[in-house]
């Protein structure tokens, strides 16, 4: 497979460790009422989807960068890649303008 | 029909022609007491002792494909009885019994052949974590061994023992494990069960689970709806998609795992090899191919074929431990899908949906549990209570701490 790095173009997944769900990057609130509940579901319950699929990719032997990847896991075909933190900052722009008190 | 050495010669003198089905070919009936989803090894296994062992009645295995068409028929075969946590040994070792058993039980060659595993190891911080193994395997009542390097080489001379960074040292050897002829063990369960009135149902795809105030009701199929009394999920690979029809997330991601086959060869290995220094092991199949497998893909995939990096691993590992296998050319390779769970241990359980059961998430150990992980589904969706070697294979253990995670690596599913 073949990602295609925002910042440096193609690279052979090889030099990436991949990490699993995008979803991880969503960390439950730790002062939670159910901040139990919501640590477990976090830590060990997974979507799984046969298609598209976010997930969290590690450019290991590159620019040690996070990448959230769209691919389909039933042809490995890569549909997206972005930073991750942009797509964090893109989560916590949008969250900002839903909830202002926070 | 009954096989035996007689019939053989009966049918050979008479020109092979009274050989029957081993299996009817059935439409599904509207109503069942017990519904299994997924003809695979463990899905058919449960089916037959339910029918066999606990008497139940109804029975009907739903396979979306063709029986055996999934890991049964995708694995490197092997059986063992070799794990450390107590969670783990006391299952194996009873699904390693069951095996001992299986062609009495099912009146089936499924050539089970208990030619010994051997787990090398290279260093002495992995001899001692091999002789605890050993110890914890024969307080369960399974056996092993502690061979020095002599001990190896007498069985295994062309392995590589003086490679400069990884010289073998030993092994714990498994004498009790080895390999099973993988689709007669899909072909025997399914045979045994039909005799039993069980009804085997191909290209029959679950496309729906019937819920109605918190209790299953029946399945959607593609081939209609069917009633049910009780539904087993036993659909490893897939795990995820079926229970998500229950509206549920498991502690499982899908992965790929890859597997090869040589060219056949004179007889060369006996038994069967794992690496202690790279992850490789290796037997070699009655008809001379040598069978070996490697790690898994490392990302999530319903694809069942892999990439050729992992290809390339798994070749190197096989090379720098027996380096004769750079003469022998690869015949076959193709992938498997595994429930890669978060701990590296399987799930045998109820769910929080009356009458639906799930039996899954078993990474890539599942062949060798297809006989207890049968037994135990049945026994659980029987009698609503777990099997006592099956007792620690709950949906809720990472809530309740309970995790069995004999390589230590936390709720990382690629590194089981």
């Amino acid at each position: 497979m073949i990602i295609n790095h925002p910042l440096l173009g193609p690279r052979d997944a090889q030099e990436f460790t991949y990490l699993g769900d995008a979803g991880l990057m969503n960390r439950p609130y730790w002062l939670s009422e159910t901040a139990l509940q919501q640590f477990h579901d976090y830590l060990y319950l997974r979507e799984n989807p046969a298609g598209e699929h976010r997930e969290l990719w590690f450019h290991e032997q590159g620019d040690r960068s996070w990448l959230v990847v769209t691919r389909n896991t039933v042809t490995h075909e890569i549909l997206k890649v972005e930073l991750a933190r942009d797509v964090a900052l893109a989560q916590k722009a949008a969250n900002l303008v839903q909830e202002p008190s926070q | 029909m009954r096989y035996s050495a007689l019939g053989l010669i009966k049918e050979a003198l008479t020109g092979h022609k009274g050989w029957r089905p081993q299996w009817r070919d059935v439409a599904p009936q509207s109503h069942y007491d017990y519904v299994i989803i997924g003809g695979g090894g463990h899905g058919l296994a449960t089916a037959y002792y339910l029918a066999k062992v606990f008497g139940a009645a109804r029975i009907a295995v739903l396979e979306k494909g063709w029986i055996g068409g999934g890991n049964v028929g995708r694995n490197t075969t092997i059986i063992r009885s070799n794990y450390l946590l107590d969670g783990n040994e006391p299952f194996y070792e009873f699904s390693l019994k069951l095996w001992e058993n299986l062609e009495q039980d099912l009146n089936y060659n499924a050539m089970v052949s208990q030619r010994g595993i051997l787990n090398l190891v290279h260093t002495d911080a992995q001899r001692d974590a091999a002789r605890r193994r050993g110890n914890a395997m024969i307080l369960n009542g399974s056996d092993a061994e502690l061979l020095d390097t002599d001990g190896v080489r007498a069985m295994y001379p062309f392995l590589n023992f003086y490679d400069a960074r990884f010289p073998i040292k030993g092994g714990l050897l498994h004498r009790r494990g080895g390999t099973v002829r993988h689709d007669a063990v899909a072909w025997g369960y399914a045979r045994g069960a039909d005799m039993r009135g069980v009804d085997i149902i191909q290209n029959c795809e679950v496309t729906g689970l019937r819920i109605e105030g918190g209790k299953v009701q029946g399945v959607e199929t593609s081939r209609g709806y069917i009633g049910a009394g009780k539904v087993g999920v036993s659909v490893a690979g897939n795990s995820s998609r079926v229970m998500a029809l229950a509206g549920m997330r498991l502690p499982i991601e899908s992965h790929v795992l890859q597997a090869f086959v040589s060219e056949g060869l004179k007889p060369f290995i006996p038994g069967v090899i794992t690496y202690g220094a790279g992850h490789f092991y290796c037997s070699q199949s009655d008809k001379g191919g040598l069978v070996f497998g490697g790690d898994i893909d490392m990302y999530n995939s319903y694809a069942q074929r892999g990439n050729l990096p992992v290809v390339e691993d798994v070749v190197e590992s096989g090379m720098s431990l027996i380096p004769a296998l750079g003469r022998a050319r690869l015949l076959r390779s193709w992938g498997g899908i595994m429930d890669m769970s978060m701990d590296g241990s399987p799930f045998i359980d109820r769910t929080d949906i009356e009458g639906l059961y799930f039996n899954g998430g078993w990474c890539y150990g599942g062949f060798k549990a297809t006989p207890a992980a049968g037994y135990c589904f049945a026994h659980l969706l029987k009698t609503d209570r777990p099997h006592e070697t099956a007792t620690a294979y709950r949906l809720d253990r990472f809530m309740s701490g309970h995790m069995i995670d004999e390589k230590g690596q936390g709720a990382q599913p690629n590194l089981h």
